[in-house]
């Protein structure tokens, strides 16, 4: 046994896989180094070119020990939202009859250098102290953030910051340079090593109310919005989330626009966030040049701009600092944010003014138009995860 | 399995960093560094010479680089071999070519197999930095402190006795340290650490064996990460090469002196399709006023040398 009690555990390298905001590589460590201190190297799961180029063979995460993550049952979807194709939607217009909202998230991040083990999820790659892996966050406040921030404050836009709660206490000067240029902060759990998977409901509920009280202790802001620690989640988060008054979550990636959520009290909708956008993503997961980075971000602005006499949407890039923050990255994120804000049709916006404008003005002829859509298409099959 | 209370308990969180080894410091709002000559950019390129033994053991991790294949993986081992045998001297060339002075990280293992190549090193005034044993010998958090204390006075003593230099400078293979490994190179005499990846700048840590300090290494701007590990192109490789410098050049105009890192694997840049991919990225840095190339002993004494004189 070892002390660690970390679990036995295959993680990808893809970035599209759930583990994709935290555990996967992202050194110059190969594909190989992913493995978590108690895999046995399979043979044959690595390929390698002549080049000597370690080429990943597996595309999922496999956690052995339980892959229910303490559920005895798992449901086969999630239950959150109805379908809604995106065509015949009632129009949707952003303030000043903008065709897409703008926003910029910064996951401003925390990792603990010798974290708890989660039976569901090993925290870093290597055995504490994995100090590639932790240093390498670690650059994310020490110098990336105020990089990333100059690039923003260059072209005028507030950042929606995506916040492990415990940088509050570890690095308020952070804080307080989002505080001066009138950023939100949302929820992203409180430390980036602290995962949802196992909690029970009691302890789920402590940490949401040490997210709330956190928050508002150190930045005067009522919490709006959240994106699960490292994207781990319960079946019951949603639920708990709206129950404690949050009013949108980044957690979905089903639409180009807020859609309504089913919760079991309050009001709670999905605020397009993205893991395709996400940097982590792009650089870890198809492992994507800066040139690239901004290429796509581009290709994506330029689609949704072109839809936009039809249909008004959402774009989000969500950033890390301690990535897009580098040198050698920094002026790709320039070049988008530039590019981005340079078109009159955007509104350059946070998460919370997103959410608010939808609230007020598409909320409830979204719910309308879902039901006359589940009316006139009603599908043969009992929705097994339906409430 | 659910989860006991004190995984939503956290000991560590309050002001600054959550580990003791070094002070939570804002890279931007520190006082700006003075290099030699008023330069702007201090060049520190990292050629890394690696033996990658045949019978590695494969826990708790492969390096990169490492034997992947059922034993005997001879294709690994052999490209490795790669680099010490033809790679490094297209590299060495090319670092020549531009008059640009290296620190190179030595496995012991190394020097003590190709003799060749550790005086093609020192007779050109370079700097010797200890890169542990082999590439086999991994320092982690679940090896016995008195098992790492014989590595790491091992790979230290038979690079000094081999290069006839201090040997002030540790790179850990693969970048992988233990809770005790500052600790035990400090007590070995070693001044500097190049495994953090976490600032632009040096910065002090704190030891048993009093103070040393991390060197910016960045794992990025390496051939092997950029080439290998992300599979771009050579010319792609040049590019991200060129623009960290662009970067870093750009801030030192308003922020003080910054460090240019250049990792160069033998085995990888060291082939014939990828040395002028190298030869490019070096000539556009070199093309700069205000690039002053140096080992990283030299970048730490002038690093320290400010400090000395703000604190006078």
């Amino acid at each position: 046994m070892r002390e660690t009690g970390w679990p036995t555990a295959n993680f990808s390298s893809d970035g599209s896989s759930e583990a994709f905001d935290c555990a996967i590589i992202l050194s110059q460590e190969s594909a190989c180094s992913l493995h978590g201190p108690k895999l046995r190297q399979e043979p044959g799961q690595w390929q390698e070119f002549q080049s000597g180029r370690p080429v990943p063979a597996i595309q999922t995460v496999q956690i052995n020990e339980t892959p229910l993550n303490g559920y005895s049952t798992m449901k086969s979807d999630p239950g959150l939202y109805d379908y809604w194709p995106y065509i015949d939607r009632p129009k949707l217009t952003w303030p000043g009859g903008k065709s897409i909202a703008f926003w910029v998230a910064p996951n401003i991040e925390n990792y603990e250098m010798q974290p708890p083990p989660n039976p569901h999820r090993m925290p870093m790659p290597r055995p504490v102290p994995d100090v590639i892996h932790y240093s390498h966050r670690d650059y994310g406040n020490r110098v990336g953030f105020w990089r990333m921030a100059e690039a923003m404050d260059q072209y005028g836009v507030r950042g929606s910051v995506s916040l492990n709660v415990a940088t509050l206490d570890h690095h308020p000067e952070v804080i307080e340079a989002c505080k001066e240029r009138d950023w939100e902060f949302f929820s992203h759990g409180i430390y980036n090593t602290r995962y949802l998977y196992g909690m029970n409901e009691a302890q789920e509920r402590a940490y949401i109310e040490d997210v709330i009280a956190s928050i508002q202790k150190h930045t005067g802001q009522r919490v709006a919005g959240s994106l699960t620690p490292a994207l781990t989640h319960t079946e019951r988060s949603i639920d708990l989330l709206a129950e404690y008054g949050f009013r949108y979550v980044c957690d979905l990636f089903c639409d180009n626009q807020p859609i309504p959520l089913t919760v079991s009290q309050g009001r709670m909708i999905s605020v397009p966030y993205s893991v395709e956008m996400n940097d982590f993503t792009l650089f870890n997961g198809p492992r994507v040049t800066p040139r690239r980075f901004t290429d796509l971000q581009k290709a994506h602005f330029d689609q949704l701009l072109e839809e936009g006499a039809e249909q008004g949407a959402v774009m989000c890039i969500p950033t890390h600092p301690f990535l897009l923050g580098r040198p050698f990255r920094i002026d790709a994120f320039a070049e988008a944010l530039e590019y981005i804000t340079g078109h009159k049709e955007v509104w350059v916006t946070t998460g919370r003014e997103i959410a608010d404008h939808y609230m007020a003005h598409y909320y409830d002829d979204a719910v309308a138009a879902i039901a006359a859509h589940n009316a006139a298409y009603p599908s043969p099959l009992a929705k097994e995860g339906a409430r | 399995m659910s989860l006991p209370d004190d995984y939503i308990r956290y000991p560590r969180r309050k002001y600054g960093i959550d580990n003791d080894r070094y002070d939570w410091s804002i890279l931007p709002r520190r006082d700006p560094v003075a290099w030699p000559g008023g330069a702007k950019i201090a060049l520190w390129v990292v050629p890394v010479l690696e033996y990658f033994p045949l019978d590695s053991p494969r826990e708790p991790f492969i390096p990169p680089g490492g034997m992947t294949t059922p034993y005997p993986d001879i294709r690994a081992y052999s490209l490795r071999d790669y680099g010490s045998r033809v790679g490094a001297f297209r590299v060495f060339k090319a670092l020549d070519a531009q008059g640009i002075k290296a620190t190179v990280a030595f496995n012991a293992r190394i020097a003590q197999r190709y003799p060749f190549l550790m005086r093609e090193v020192t007779r050109r005034g370079w700097e010797v930095m200890a890169h542990g044993v082999d590439m086999g010998k991994l320092h982690h958090g679940e090896l016995e402190i008195e098992t790492e204390r014989g590595l790491v006075r091992e790979s230290v003593s038979v690079l000094r006795a081999l290069s006839g230099q201090d040997v002030r400078g540790w790179a850990s293979p693969a970048r992988s340290e233990s809770l005790n490994t500052l600790d035990l190179i400090a007590a070995e005499g070693i001044e500097y650490v190049a495994d953090w990846v976490n600032d632009d700048m040096p910065y002090p840590m704190k030891t048993a064996a009093g103070e040393i300090h991390s060197m910016p290494h960045t794992h990025e701007i390496s051939d092997q990460h950029l080439i290998l590990h992300m599979s771009h192109t050579e010319k792609e490789f040049t590019e991200q090469v060129c623009d960290q410098f662009d970067t870093l050049y750009r801030e030192a105009a308003t922020q003080g002196g910054r460090i240019m890192t250049l990792t160069i694997h033998p085995w990888c840049s060291g082939q014939p399709h990828r040395i002028k991919a190298l030869e490019a990225a070096l000539a556009h840095i070199m093309g700069h006023d205000g690039v002053w190339s140096a080992t990283g002993a030299e970048i730490l004494d002038a690093f320290r040398g400010n400090a000395d004189g703000d604190r006078g």
